[in-house]
């Protein structure tokens, strides 16, 4: 068994289990004399309920109960800053996915076919289905307050005038379409309502500790009396930040009879009622001078947040925030609305509103080195930002800050310094290009709420040491970063180590596992609460071993010893004679805020702005066949600050993971809607990429120290997911000459275009 | 009833004859280590063997069971000693949120058996049957290479 020590590639502390099938995620949990729950859901875009006939269902033998808003005791609310999304709908259905009744039953079998007999009579209103259509005169409103859920602006200096004077602008408008998350463990949980009327959930989600006051605002319940336990998850990408199972099981537990209810999703559903990544219309005007300096940018950007607010108006702060790209852009003017649709409810998915703005600000960049006739990536590294300038957002950067070293290491690449030659073997009916993207993405909750952790680490009875992690694991490797800090500073090796996933009842309120935050945050908390534990046991042990001091004790894997006479006392042995509550050590940690920026961004509640960003410098080859359209991505290579690393292997893992789903947003993935309806609800027709569309993605590290990161490290989770739809749509126009504007590059759109060209390479602006 | 053997044990079950094989697995045998994705056999989770070739378990009915042989993860390695191609997907770094993790291993095996020194694009076509969400697939392709260049170093099974 080897040491955990930081910076080695050890194997993550989680796979043996999941590589036999022993780890038990929520979907695995079926506990004895379970009850399933499931919702009728809407079906229609937007309508009034009219009535809901339930008799047909609840005669059907085997069904416990059958729900409807008038059900649910308290405010029949959730959301995560607006409460404006229904457990149960009461009036009127806002998107196809509304749940309007829940059904409990015997077996699931009994329980579809009590789903099908629920009758609800709606009365079809019309719907909206874009936020233009939102924001037109006289559009039906979504909620009393109207279309629009949040209108907001960051500016700094004056970029209208600005643009006026520069020598060169150039213009651009984009679009991007929603897109599922597809983790593969789909939503689901458990509840019983226990003999002493608390509710315990076990859930896959993102946020147990935020998921009790959830139940508890729409349940009229009390926070202390809900548990909630949240295993390793199956995926999550911000599909599981916020209210899916919880409520509806938790509603379902109070008329059980004690009995514990199941609720699982299944893929239909989770496409029909599940977060979506906000759908983005973005028109861009970037200034610079002749000498490639930028100079000004105005940016309008329009974010399709579906039938609820969710966390829409933060996914477009932090699309706002980025929307100038990593670099220095003195005046910047940069408008946002985000409006309701009868579309699916869009929320948080990896990268948070940047991806979107990622495929706007790098299409323009490369833009803007065409007219200028500069080299793309040059154009990049003269602009790009530096420690000590001011981003702009009106940041000052005053932590590390490496896009620059990633784009030197990008140019030092064979890929990019031998481009020319690779393009030139592109064989009959094929055409190659090279794109590059830069990018960033901030790191924590941003001004406005504590992102805070609460770590607890425990000398077990059997005297080894134990982590109480407060924040989920959706599969990004957060728990095993854990145990590596740990067993670093405690100087354990694997065998010595346990974990426990988050449990409300016995870890501590740590946040959600999100925002790039999770290991950064309760990381520091962590290596705070060792400490304390090291200093515990070494002491403990100096008075087991009658030594007048703790000089020259040492922490060893199992054992502490008494380096100047050799004498050893086990771990076990301290366990021993340690009282229980003397056996833990807690300690807490709240990310650092920026000061700065303080006239601007007053329209955002929360999140505005962010001080801590990774950076990327990402490069695309793609080869585009002519008759079929098909781009193909034959390889790749992505340059990451993400400061130290704690692990190279799982460090690879996230950027390569990132990359493939960046990829997937950049080649086929696009929730199809028919006025509001998904078209394509599941995975024959949503098309992920496969083993097949994915090349062996090359990454480099440039390792800042983040010097208030846990060991230097910050959160990479999500940077690597911006850089591709951009890398791959200028690689495209490298190979064709055309430059796409609307995602997903499908070979559908490719031909289209080329068709458009009369099948040859040229200018065009499909 | 219906008889096969799984996991190496001759097992009777009482169940409907088109009653899902993932459901009798993870629901009425409790071997949860086979996980359904997307119930449509587009992902590939739920893959077990049936008599040593990778099959979708959310496509079959039990009654296609009776007298095949059965593995799912479970049976892979009984004991402590982990299979080669489950050491390789942990040393690898091939697992992530682990979900996809048990239908890969067992394809990989039934790769490695049909094709026991496979290169990477033979690997990729193997396991093309199957979705990952979380890794970008490179490290499971890792995996596999991995897995194979040690049993042809004299890896046992």
């Amino acid at each position: 068994m080897g040491m955990l020590e930081v910076g080695l590639p050890v194997p993550r502390f989680d796979a043996r289990d999941k590589v036999t099938g022993r780890e038990r995620y929520a979907a695995d949990h079926c506990p004895e004399g379970l009850l399933w729950a499931g919702a009728k859901r809407a079906g229609i875009p937007h309508g009034r309920v009219l009535g809901i006939d339930t008799a047909a269902a609840a005669a059907l033998p085997g069904v416990r109960a059958v729900l409807t808003a008038r059900d649910v005791p308290g405010t029949n609310r959730q959301g995560i800053v607006h409460k404006d999304q229904p457990v149960l709908a009461e009036d009127r259905v806002r998107h196809c996915g509304d749940p309007v009744a829940l059904v409990l039953a015997e077996t699931p079998e009994i329980l579809r076919e009590a789903l099908d007999r629920i009758r609800v009579d709606l009365l079809p209103l019309p719907g909206v289905f874009s936020p233009r259509e939102a924001m037109a005169p006289g559009a039906p409103l979504l909620h009393e307050k109207g279309n629009v859920l949040l209108e907001a602006v960051i500016e700094q200096g004056r970029a209208l005038e600005a643009l006026a004077g520069c020598e060169v602008v150039v213009e651009g408008s984009f679009a991007v379409p929603f897109q599922d998350h597809a983790f593969l463990e789909t939503q689901n949980g458990t509840a019983v309502r226990e003999a002493d009327g608390r509710i315990v959930l076990v859930v896959s989600t993102q946020a147990p500790f935020r998921d009790r006051f959830e139940i508890a605002h729409a349940l009229g319940l009390q926070v202390p009396d809900i548990r909630v336990q949240s295993p390793y998850l199956g995926g999550a990408f911000g599909g599981k930040d916020g209210a899916t199972v919880q409520c509806l099981l938790a509603l379902a537990a109070l008329h059980s009879g004690g009995r514990p209810v199941k609720m699982q999703w299944d893929r239909q559903e989770c496409f029909a009622a599940g977060y979506k990544r906000h759908a983005v219309e973005m028109h861009y005007r970037l200034g610079a001078g002749k000498d490639g300096v930028l100079r000004a940018l105005h940016a309008r950007l329009l974010y399709d947040t579906g039938a609820y607010a969710h966390l829409g108006g933060e996914v477009m702060e932090l699309g706002m925030e980025h929307a100038a790209g990593p670099y220095r852009v003195p005046d910047a003017l940069v408008e946002g609305r985000c409006v309701y649709t009868n579309n699916p409810v869009a929320g948080a998915m990896r990268g948070f509103g940047v991806c979107q703005v990622s495929f706007a600000f790098e299409s323009m960049m490369d833009l803007l080195a065409e007219t200028l006739g500069m080299d793309p990536l040059e154009l990049r590294l003269k602009n790009a930002l530096r420690r000590g300038d001011r981003n702009a957002a009106g940041v000052t950067l005053v932590h590390s800050t490496g896009i620059v070293p990633c784009l030197e290491t990008l140019r030092r690449q064979e890929l990019w310094t031998g481009r020319e030659a690779w393009k030139r073997r592109a064989g009959p009916f094929k055409r190659r290009g090279v794109g590059v993207a830069a990018v960033f993405n901030a790191m924590g909750y941003g001004r406005g709420l504590p992102d805070s952790a609460i770590a607890k680490v425990e000398l077990t009875g059997e005297g080894k040491i134990r982590i109480y992690s407060g924040v989920s694991d959706m599969g990004q490797g957060n728990a095993s970063a854990f145990v590596q800090m740990a067993g670093e500073i405690l100087c354990q090796d694997e065998t010595g180590m346990e974990l426990l996933q988050p449990d409300t009842d016995r870890s501590l309120p740590s946040g959600s596992s999100s925002a790039g935050r999770t290991t950064y945050t309760y990381g520091n908390a962590l290596i705070r609460a060792c400490r304390s534990l090291k200093e515990k046991l070494i002491h403990r042990a100096a008075l087991l071993l009658m030594a007048e001091t703790t000089e020259g004790m040492a922490l060893l894997p199992g054992r502490v010893r008494h380096l100047p006479s050799g004498r050893e006392v086990p771990l076990a042995a301290i366990a021993r004679i340690l009282p229980e509550g003397d056996r833990t050590c807690t300690d807490q940690f709240i990310m650092d805020v920026s000061r700065d920026a303080t006239g601007t961004g007053q329209a955002f509640p929360i999140g505005f702005p962010h001080v801590f960003f990774s950076y990327g410098a990402h490069a695309a080859c793609v080869e585009v066949d002519e008759l079929t359209g098909k781009a193909e991505v034959l390889d790749y290579l992505a340059v990451t600050d993400g400061g130290r690393v704690i692990n190279p292997r799982n460090f690879e893992q996230q950027v390569q993971g990132a990359v493939a789903q960046g990829l997937g947003y950049a080649l086929t993935e696009e929730v199809l809607l028919r006025e509001g309806r998904i078209a394509n609800p599941d995975f024959a027709d949503y098309v992920l990429p496969t083993f097949l569309d994915i090349p062996d993605i090359a990454s480099r590290t440039v390792e800042t120290v983040e010097e208030t990161g846990p060991f230097g490290m910050k959160g990479i989770g999500e940077v690597g997911v911006n850089a591709p739809l951009p890398a791959v749509a200028n690689a495209v126009r490298d190979a064709l000459g055309i430059r796409f504007r609307r995602s997903p590059l499908t070979p559908e759109r490719i031909l289209e275009a080329l068709r458009a060209e009369g099948r040859r390479g040229g200018e065009g602006n499909p | 009833m219906i008889a096969f053997v799984l996991n190496g044990k001759a097992v009777e079950v009482n169940v409907p004859a088109a009653k899902k094989v993932v459901d009798l697995l993870r629901l009425d045998l409790g071997l949860t280590g086979t996980k359904e994705g997307c119930g449509m056999g587009e992902c590939g989770a739920c893959t077990i063997l049936v008599d040593g070739e990778p099959r979708l378990s959310c496509l079959l009915l039990a009654g296609q069971l009776e007298g095949r042989t059965v593995t799912t993860v479970e049976g892979l390695s009984p004991g402590e000693d982990l299979h080669p191609v489950q050491r390789a997907f942990v040393e690898e770094g091939a697992v992530q949120c682990g979900f996809c993790t048990p239908g890969m291993v067992l394809s990989a095996v039934s790769l490695l058996r049909e094709n026991p020194n496979p290169n990477r694009r033979e690997i990729r076509e193997g396991m093309s049957g199957h979705l990952c969400r979380c890794t970008g697939y490179v490290k499971i392709v890792d995996a596999v290479e991995a897995a194979a260049r040690k049993k042809g170093e004299g890896d046992p099974s």
